[in-house]
C-alpha cells in the first residue's frame, strides 16, 4: 500500500529524514518509535503534504501513486489520514461543519454522493459513540479549548468519520488518560481491516497491547535503525535508548 | 471642484424650493432646525480628504455625482414577488418597508394588530403629519434631531434639513416588545438621494430589538445617507442591527447616535456586506451612570470597496462599560478604515471600555488605516484596546487540506470562521441564520476564484502564502 524508497525530507534548510526505507502492506499496523526529535512527527508530515517541508530525495508510492506529487488535500481524499500529534484550532468553524465538509469532499472522491443534514448526523452520532464522545463537541469550534486529551479524542473522531486507507496516529495515545486510552484504542481496533493500513507513532508500550503492530521500527536521527517484531517495543520499554545509541557508535568505529 | 460645488448648490436651491412651497414648517418646530442644519451643510460643504475625520476617505467621487432625491410623488409600491424575495426566512416579525427612502405602506406590515401595547411604529412621515395635525407628538419634538447634532456632522446636517420620512419606534416604560421590528430600505432607482430618518425612543425600563437593513433591486449608482437616533431611558435596552447589502456602486453614509441614560444599555451590530463607499459614524453616549454599550461590526469587502467607521464611545459618566469589536475581511483592493475614539471624561470613574479591531487580509492589493483614539481625563478607569491584521495562518489551513478540502474551500471556511465572532453574537435567530448564509456564500465566491485545478497540481514543497 504504501512504499517509502531512500526518503530525505527537511524543515527551513535543516536536514531531518535521512535515507526513510518503509513498506506498509495492506491489513498491518506499524509503529514507529524514537527518541524526541528523531523525526517522527516530520515523517508524518511530509506523508500528509504539509508544505512548510521539502523532499530532498527519495519517492513514495501510495497505492502505486506518486504520493509526493500529491496535493495534501488529494492525499486525504485518496484515503491518507493523519492524526495530529499537536491538532489545530480552528476558531468560530464548528466540528459538525468542518466535519460535514470534510466527509463529503471525501466521499465526493469515492463517487457517493453528498450526506444531506439527516444523514451526516445520523453517522456522525454512530462514530461519536464509538469514540465515546459527547455530542456538545460538534457545536463547539474545532478543537478551540479542548482539553489535550479531547483534541485527541476529536482526531479519532475525524479519523472514524473519514474511513482512511491509510492512517498515521502521531502519538495520540499521549495525553490520554487510562481509560481514554483504552476507549480511543477500542475504536481505532474497529476501525481496523483487511483492506486498511496504519502506522502507529507513539512512545509508549501501553497502546502496542491493544493495537498489537506487526512491525515495530526505531527512528533515530532521521533514520530508521532497527526494525522488527512487537518484542522490540518491550525491549525498548525495558531499555530505553542508550543501547541502540551504543550501538551505533560501535557499528560506526572502523573495524 | 467645481461640480462638488454646484452639487452642494443643487442641494442648496432643492432647499429654497421646499422653504418656498412651505414644506419646513411641517412640523413647525422643526422649521428652525431644518435651517440651522442647511446652514451647516453650506457652510462646510462635503468633507475633504483635509478633515482629519475623513483623511482616508475620499468622498469627491460622491461629490460630484447629483443625486436626486425621487421626484415622483406617488406611493412607492412593489410587486408581490418583490416583498416576498425580501423577507428573512423564518423572520415573523413585524416589517416596515421604505423604497428610495420613502416608505411603502403596502410592502409593510400593518403595524397596529402585530404588535404589543406600548409598541408604537409608524412611518415618520405619518408620525410628523399627526403631530403637525393635532400636536400629540412631544415626544417627537423631543428627540428628533436632539440626539445626532448636525454640527460637526455635514451628512447629518443634511439629512436633517431635508428629514421627510423614515421610520418611528416608542416602547414605553416597562414594555418590552416581544419581537424584533425589522426596517428593510429598499433601493430601486438609480440615481436617487435616500434620506432615511430612523428615531428610536425606548422609555425607562423597556426592551426592543430593531433590524435596520439596506437592500437593492438596482446595480447602480445611487446615495443613501441614513441618519439613526436611539435614545435609551433608564434601565432601558436596545438591541440594534444593520445588515447592509447596497449594490457596489452605491454610497451609503450612515449616522448612529445612541444616548443612553442611567443603567440604560444600547448594542449594535453592523454587517456591510455592500456598498462602494460605506461610512458609519457611531456615537455611543453616556448620560446616567451604570450604562452599557456593546458596539460591534463586520465587514467584508472585495473589489474597490470602501469602508470607513468612526466610533465614538463618550464616557461623560462615571461607572459605564462600553466593549466595540469590529472586524473586516479584505480581498482585492478593497479598503476598510477604522477610528475608534474613546472619551473618558474628568468625572467618568470606574469606566470600563474595551476595543477590538481585526482585519484579514486576502490580497496583497488591500488597505487597512487603523487608529485607535483613546482620550482619558478620569484616573480610575480601565481602558483597554487591541487591533491586529493579517493573513490566514498556515497551519489551520494545513489542517483542513490534510481532511480533504481543496485550498480555496479550506481559505473560506477559514474566513468564515474569522467572522463568525460577530455573527454568533446576533441575538434574534433567523437574523444570526440569514447573515451565516450571507457569509458562507460571500467567503466561498471569494475564494472559489483561486484556481482549483492548478493548487490541486502543486507539489508538496509549494510554499504556503
Ligand atoms: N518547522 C520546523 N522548524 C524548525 N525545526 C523543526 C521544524 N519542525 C521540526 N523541526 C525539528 O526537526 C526535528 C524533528 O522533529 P519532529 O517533530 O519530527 O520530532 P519527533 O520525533 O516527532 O519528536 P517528539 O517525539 O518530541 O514528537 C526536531 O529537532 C525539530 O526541532
Ligand atoms: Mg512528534
Amino acid at each position: 500500500m504504501l512504499e517509502i524508497r531512500s526518503l530525505s525530507a527537511g524543515v527551513a534548510g535543516k536536514a531531518i529524514l535521512r535515507n526513510i526505507d518503509l513498506d506498509v502492506r495492506a491489513g498491518e499496523v506499524h509503529a514507529v518509535m524514537g527518541p524526541n526529535g528523531s523525526g517522527k512527527s516530520t515523517l508524518a508530515q511530509v506523508l500528509a503534504g504539509h508544505p512548510a517541508y521539502t523532499v530532498t530525495g527519495g519517492e513514495v508510492r501510495y497505492r502505486g501513486e506518486d504520493l509526493l506529487a500529491m496535493s495534501p488535500e488529494r492525499r486525504a481524499r485518496a484515503g491518507v489520514f493523519l492524526a495530529f500529534q499537536y491538532p489545530v484550532e480552528i476558531p468560530g468553524v464548528s466540528n459538525a461543519t468542518f466535519l460535514k465538509a470534510a466527509v463529503n469532499e471525501v466521499r465526493a472522491e469515492r463517487g457517493l454522493e453528498e450526506l444531506d443534514a439527516m444523514e451526516f448526523l445520523e453517522v456522525l452520532e454512530q462514530k461519536l459513540k464509538l469514540v465515546e464522545m459527547d455530542r456538545s463537541f460538534l457545536s463547539r469550534p474545532v478543537n478551540e479549548g479542548f482539553s489535550g486529551g479531547e483534541k485527541k479524542r476529536n482526531e479519532i473522531l475525524q479519523m472514524a468519520v473519514l474511513e482512511p486507507t491509510l492512517a498515521i496516529l502521531d502519538e495520540t495515545d499521549s495525553g490520554l488518560d487510562i481509560d481514554a486510552l483504552r476507549v480511543v484504542a477500542h475504536g481505532v481496533n474497529r476501525l481496523r481491516r483487511p483492506d486498511k493500513a496504519m502506522i502507529l507513532i507513539t512512545h509508549y508500550q501501553r497502546i502496542l497491547q491493544y493495537l498489537e503492530p506487526d512491525h515495530v521500527h526505531v527512528l533515530f536521527d532521521g533514520r530508521i535503525v532497527r526494525s522488527g517484531s512487537k518484542d522490540l517495543a518491550l525491549e525498548l520499554e525495558r531499555r530505553g535508548y542508550d543501547w541502540i545509541r551504543e550501538d551505533l557508535a560501535v557499528a560506526a568505529r572502523p573495524a | 471642484m467645481a461640480t462638488a460645488v454646484s452639487t452642494r448648490a443643487r442641494y442648496l436651491a432643492d432647499f429654497a424650493t421646499r422653504e418656498r412651497e412651505g414644506a419646513l414648517e411641517r412640523p413647525s418646530w422643526l422649521g428652525p432646525l431644518r435651517r440651522a442644519a442647511i446652514s451647516t451643510f453650506a457652510e462646510a460643504g462635503f468633507p475633504t480628504t483635509r478633515e482629519e475625520d475623513w483623511r482616508y476617505t475620499n468622498l469627491a467621487p460622491l461629490a460630484q455625482m447629483p443625486f436626486t432625491p425621487v421626484q415622483t410623488h406617488e406611493p412607492p409600491e412593489l410587486s408581490g414577488t418583490t416583498v416576498a424575495r425580501l423577507g428573512i426566512e423564518g423572520a415573523d416579525w413585524p416589517r416596515l418597508v421604505f423604497v428610495d427612502g420613502r416608505y411603502a405602506r403596502r410592502a409593510s406590515t400593518p403595524t397596529r394588530q402585530t404588535l404589543a401595547d406600548g409598541v408604537r411604529i409608524s412611518s415618520l412621515a405619518d408620525a410628523m403629519q399627526a403631530d403637525a395635525g393635532h400636536g400629540d407628538g412631544a415626544r417627537l419634538e423631543r428627540h428628533l434631531a436632539r440626539h445626532a447634532k448636525p454640527d460637526g456632522n455635514v451628512f447629518a446636517a443634511l439629512n436633517t434639513a431635508f428629514v421627510e420620512d423614515g421610520a418611528l419606534v416608542e416602547v414605553r416604560a416597562d414594555t418590552a416588545a416581544s419581537q424584533p421590528i425589522e426596517l428593510v430600505f429598499v433601493a430601486r432607482t438609480p440615481g436617487v438621494l435616500a434620506q432615511p430618518r430612523i428615531l428610536v425612543i425606548a422609555e425607562r425600563g423597556s426592551r426592543v430589538t430593531i433590524v435596520e437593513r439596506y437592500v437593492a433591486l438596482v446595480d447602480d449608482a445611487y446615495f443613501t445617507n441614513v441618519v439613526t437616533e436611539v435614545a435609551i431611558g433608564p434601565g432601558a435596552s436596545v438591541d440594534h442591527y444593520v445588515v447592509q447589502e447596497q449594490s457596489v456602486r452605491a454610497f451609503h453614509v450612515a449616522t448612529l447616535h445612541a444616548a443612553i441614560e442611567r443603567d440604560g444599555s444600547f448594542s449594535t451590530c453592523g454587517v456591510t456586506l455592500g456598498g462602494r463607499l460605506a461610512r458609519t459614524t457611531l456615537t455611543a453616549e453616556f448620560r446616567g451612570e451604570g450604562g452599557a454599550a456593546a458596539l460591534r461590526g463586520l465587514y467584508v469587502i472585495e473589489g474597490t470597496q470602501h469602508v470607513d467607521h468612526h466610533v465614538t464611545v463618550d464616557h461623560a459618566v462615571p461607572r459605564c462599560t462600553s466593549r466595540q469589536l469590529y472586524k473586516g475581511v479584505l480581498d482585492g483592493s478593497a479598503r476598510a478604515v477604522f477610528n475608534g475614539r474613546i472619551v473618558v471624561r474628568p468625572d467618568a470613574q470606574k469606566t470600563d471600555a474595551n476595543q477590538t479591531n481585526k482585519h484579514l487580509l486576502l490580497s496583497d492589493g488591500v488597505e487597512v488605516d487603523t487608529k485607535p483614539q483613546l482620550e482619558i481625563f478620569a484616573d480610575d478607569v480601565k481602558c483597554t484596546h487591541g487591533a491586529a491584521e493579517g493573513q490566514l495562518a498556515p497551519e489551520p489551513l494545513f489542517y483542513l487540506r490534510s481532511r480533504g478540502l481543496a485550498e480555496p474551500a479550506a481559505r473560506a471556511l477559514l474566513t468564515y470562521g474569522f467572522a463568525r465572532e460577530v455573527v454568533e453574537r446576533i441575538a434574534p435567530v433567523p437574523l444570526q441564520a440569514y447573515v451565516d448564509r450571507q457569509l458562507r456564500a460571500l467567503t466561498e465566491r471569494l475564494l472559489q476564484r483561486s484556481d482549483r485545478t492548478a493548487v490541486e497540481a502543486a507539489p508538496s514543497t509549494k510554499e504556503n502564502r
